[in-house]
């Protein structure tokens, strides 16, 4: 008998810090969003690919999304939806906001509690904050196991999971049980593209506050209404103590900000005669380079 | 990550046209799906929105998924063993990729699986495709054989074949034989009825067929005993999973080498019988290469289009006598003529692709219900406008892109002629689009009936009609003495022998295609001011053609034929 699996893909909308343009950064040292689009954070994309793999090869599995963040995040659930997921959950809450990880982690393990899956997939890390430490936190607060810097979900045997981690150096087999945390590295493979009937029928795919805004209501058909909620979860439906969310659960104080611009040395160009280089060696055991 | 929709606009300019509502709403039969399918839409803009939006997805999948492979399954090419075809690892991921984005099927009604979508998204899918990879264009474009079979096949069939083209099932189209090429009534194939079957049995050899080793093919077939003509042939299904046919070699080609052309040998291959006895090649395969026609047409523009965009890159990289080559007057008139020829042909084929859904949407509403007479009239106009500009835009889009692919690699100078360049491949793919599915010569045997019984010019007055703003005013009095000339052309002709008709039939047809394409451009301009350079380079252009061309007829006297006909005489003596 085949088993199949509740997958939740841990997901998160990032500005597109990849083409980062003059004006990424506000005066004050703050992310200016405005200036750059709101993406699915690319190796949470990865992580989607590995749950929607899942899904193909255990029949009945269901992919979920969730995802924290303003309204316009649903976005997010969207690109899920568009892909092959099954739903997803926004959790948004204006008491949500201003999280670190810890209170970030916080918030989706209470969500996690109720949602109750088999597997939580999430990327390695986020393009925006680089910490890689909202899976491994979310672990240890459901008090799963975790496995990071996964590419690859093996075979199911013995009710464990065979996973491949990319590691330093070489590759590393792990086993584990479920229900588990599995954070996916970049170098798993990408996610496939939208789905056309997918994208046709999921477009239409709202918020309750979504609804309440007149602007996306232009063309929503009337017959699937209630097929395509987007739910959206707040603080109050997800419980747990209120102190422990947002900017009061966040004991990360951010000290100094400093803005580094990143400049090109310039380059020298050697051909492989024997002066050339004996004046390289030279030069870069002065500067301490070398030697 | 690129995307080969996003960074053309002039596909949205295209897929924005005004008539688009129409057409949807025709194609859409007023939004009866809504409620029935969850991804049916429900308005127009609904419609337009979401073919926007799956354009997207084939943009994407073009860029980052087909275009990358293309310069390896060109290199790797399909693999011929024990009768069978694999396709090269690049044309299979290609494959996978579209079948799990749905992107098959995409004319099919959606009681089929298909998304439903009218013929201009289909075509500028087809063009995206055809930009990435040409070759790998015809394995995606065979669904269209699932139209065929839509329109002609019974519920029987429909139900039986359709569904699995969404899920990505391959197809062909078997139609040429050894000694049944442009020529196609001389077909050979045998098909005899097996009473205790009910089945028919298929014997012969195809060849030169494309996707020869497909899930589902379409034969035409000889099912007269004693008949030599079209009208002993019929035409059939056949499914891979009955056995019976085997890929004896495949064909070592110049270009568009992905794409697998087969030598079959059918033997004893049970088949179904499409529609009607007999109606094989006079009704089914002539509506079959209509579509087949626009096909190689939007190939042609996406060949034009990477052309375009390689030769634009190059001229800018490249740098001699201490500047980019794009500054010398002899490299930027190429570039504007490629850009404006690419306008031209792009702008005919999506005017063609309008005409072909309106009548089409027409005859699919015709089976439920009696059209009322305004209806029937317009239905009517539109597939004879349809018929016209068909055979014009398959000409016209096929020798512009090996025109432009010409261009291109002259632009690229010594390093286009080696292999380190797409161009190169380019050129080679772009080979084949005057030949197959007609030739250009046929196109002007079947176009040339416009040009005698005068629709073509009646199409071009009624262009003419249109108010045209003050600045395209001046480029509009040029068109309308084009159109005098060409007038004076056709009746210098019309009263001449049949040979000398035949004679000058191409730089007739050419002269009305040019005037077509020019005011095309106009209307073009007038609506997207980005147009308005292409519309003057090509209307000036235009002329210049024209103008030759009418030197040439005007001063043919009867007896300059006579020098031609010598030729038949010649021959290689071994």
């Amino acid at each position: 008998m085949t088993r199949s699996f509740k997958i939740v893909v841990l997901a998160k909308q990032v500005p597109d810090t990849r083409n980062v343009g003059k004006n990424a950064m506000k005066e004050d040292g703050t992310v200016n969003r405005a200036a750059l689009p709101a993406i699915f954070n690319p190796e949470d994309m990865n992580a989607l690919e590995q749950a929607l793999r899942l899904k193909e090869r255990f029949p009945g599995s269901k992919v979920e999304l969730l995802t924290m963040g303003p309204p316009r995040a649903a976005d997010i659930i969207r690109e899920g939806l568009f892909r092959g997921a099954d739903g997803g959950v926004l959790l948004t809450d204006r008491k949500f906001a201003g999280a670190d990880t810890l209170a970030t982690s916080y918030a989706l393990s209470m969500a996690l509690r109720k949602m109750n899956p088999d597997l939580i997939i999430s990327g390695r890390q986020a393009i925006d904050g680089d910490t890689a430490q909202v899976g491994p936190q979310v672990a240890e607060k459901l008090g799963y196991p975790q496995i990071t810097y996964a590419e690859e979900i093996g075979e199911w045997k013995d009710k464990m999971f065979t996973v491949k981690r990319r590691i330093e150096n070489g590759i590393e087999i792990v086993r584990t049980p479920v229900p588990a945390v599995i954070t996916i590295n970049a170098s798993a493979p990408v996610c496939r593209p939208r789905n056309a009937k997918q994208l046709m029928k999921y477009k239409h795919a709202r918020t309750l506050t979504e609804e309440h805004d007149n602007e996306h209501n232009s063309y929503l058909p009337i017959h699937s209404l209630d097929t395509l909620r987007i739910t959206e979860w707040s603080v109050s439906d997800v419980g747990g103590d209120e102190e422990s969310y947002g900017l009061s659960g966040s004991p990360t104080k951010v000290k100094k900000i400093e803005n580094i611009v990143l400049q090109a040395k310039e380059s020298k160009r050697l051909t492989s005669s024997g002066e050339e280089i004996d004046s390289l060696v030279k030069e870069l055991i002065s500067l301490h380079t070398i030697g | 990550m690129g995307n080969y929709y996003k960074d053309n606009k002039d596909l949205k300019f295209h897929l924005s046209h005004p008539l688009m509502d129409k057409i949807v709403k025709l194609k859409e039969h007023d939004f009866r799906d809504s409620g029935k399918f969850d991804y049916a839409t429900c308005t127009s803009e609904d419609t337009i929105d979401s073919y926007d939006k799956v354009l997207e997805i084939m943009g994407e999948i073009c860029a980052d998924v087909i275009a990358p492979n293309a310069e390896e399954v060109d290199k790797t090419g399909p693999h011929h063993e024990d009768g069978r075809v694999t396709y090269a690892p690049g044309t299979q991921i290609n494959q996978d990729v579209l079948i799990q984005s749905g992107l098959y099927g995409m004319y099919l009604p959606r009681e089929y699986g298909g998304l439903n979508f009218s013929m201009v998204p289909y075509v500028m899918s087809a063009e995206l495709v055809a930009r990435a990879d040409a070759g790998f264009a015809n394995i995606w474009g065979l669904q269209d054989c699932a139209e065929t079979i839509y329109e002609f096949g019974s519920e029987e069939l429909k139900s039986e074949f359709l569904p699995r083209i969404n899920c990505g099932e391959t197809c062909s189209m078997d139609l040429t034989e050894p000694d049944a090429g442009s020529d196609l009534q001389a077909v050979m194939l045998r098909a005899t009825y097996d009473p205790k079957k009910d089945l028919w049995l298929l014997n012969g050899v195809k060849r030169f067929i494309t996707n020869g080793d497909a899930q589902i093919k379409l034969v035409l077939a000889r099912s007269e005993e004693n008949t030599s003509d079209g009208r002993g042939l019929s035409y059939f299904v056949y499914d891979k999973e009955w056995g019976g046919v085997t890929v004896r070699r495949i064909e070592n080609k110049l270009g568009i080498k992905g794409s697998p052309t087969c030598e079959l040998v059918f033997k004893n291959a049970p088949a179904k019988l499409v529609g009607e006895r007999r109606m094989g090649l006079v009704k089914y395969v002539m509506s079959l290469m209509n579509g087949a026609r626009l096909g190689v047409a939007a190939q042609s523009v996406g060949i034009s289009e990477a052309a375009y965009r390689e030769a634009l890159k190059y001229a800018h990289e490249r740098e001699q006598f201490g500047k980019p080559i794009i500054q010398f007057p002899a490299v930027y008139e190429m570039l504007a003529i490629i850009k404006a020829k690419l306008h031209a042909s792009r702008s005919l084929l999506y005017e063609t692709a309008r005409f072909v859904d309106i009548y089409k949407a027409y005859n699919f509403i015709s089976q439920e219900r009696k059209l009322t007479p305004e209806e029937r009239t317009e239905s009517k106009n539109y597939q004879k406008f349809a018929d016209m500009l068909t055979p014009m835009v398959k000409m016209m889009a096929s020798e512009y892109c090996n025109e432009n692919a010409y261009d291109s690699l002259q632009i690229h100078g010594g390093s286009g002629f080696m292999k380190d360049y797409p161009i190169e491949r380019i050129y080679r793919d772009a080979r084949i689009t005057t030949i197959y599915e007609g030739t250009s010569q046929l196109q002007v045997v079947a176009a040339q009936r416009y040009v005698t019984n005068g629709s073509y010019l009646a199409m071009i007055r009624d262009y003419e009609k249109s108010e045209v703003k003050l600045d395209y005013l001046q480029l509009k009095k040029k068109l309308i003495k084009m159109t005098d000339q060409y007038q004076t052309a056709v009746e210098t002709v019309s009263g001449q022998d049949p040979e000398i008709i035949d004679f000058q039939a191409r730089r007739l047809v050419e002269m009305a295609a040019n005037i077509i394409m020019s005011y095309l451009l106009i209307f073009d301009a007038q609506r997207d001011c980005s147009f308005s350079d292409s519309a003057c380079i090509f209307t000036n252009k235009a002329k210049a053609w024209n103008d030759e061309r009418f030197s040439y007829i005007s001063a043919f006297a009867h007896n300059d034929i006579t020098p031609f006909l010598s030729i038949k005489e010649e021959n290689i003596s071994e």
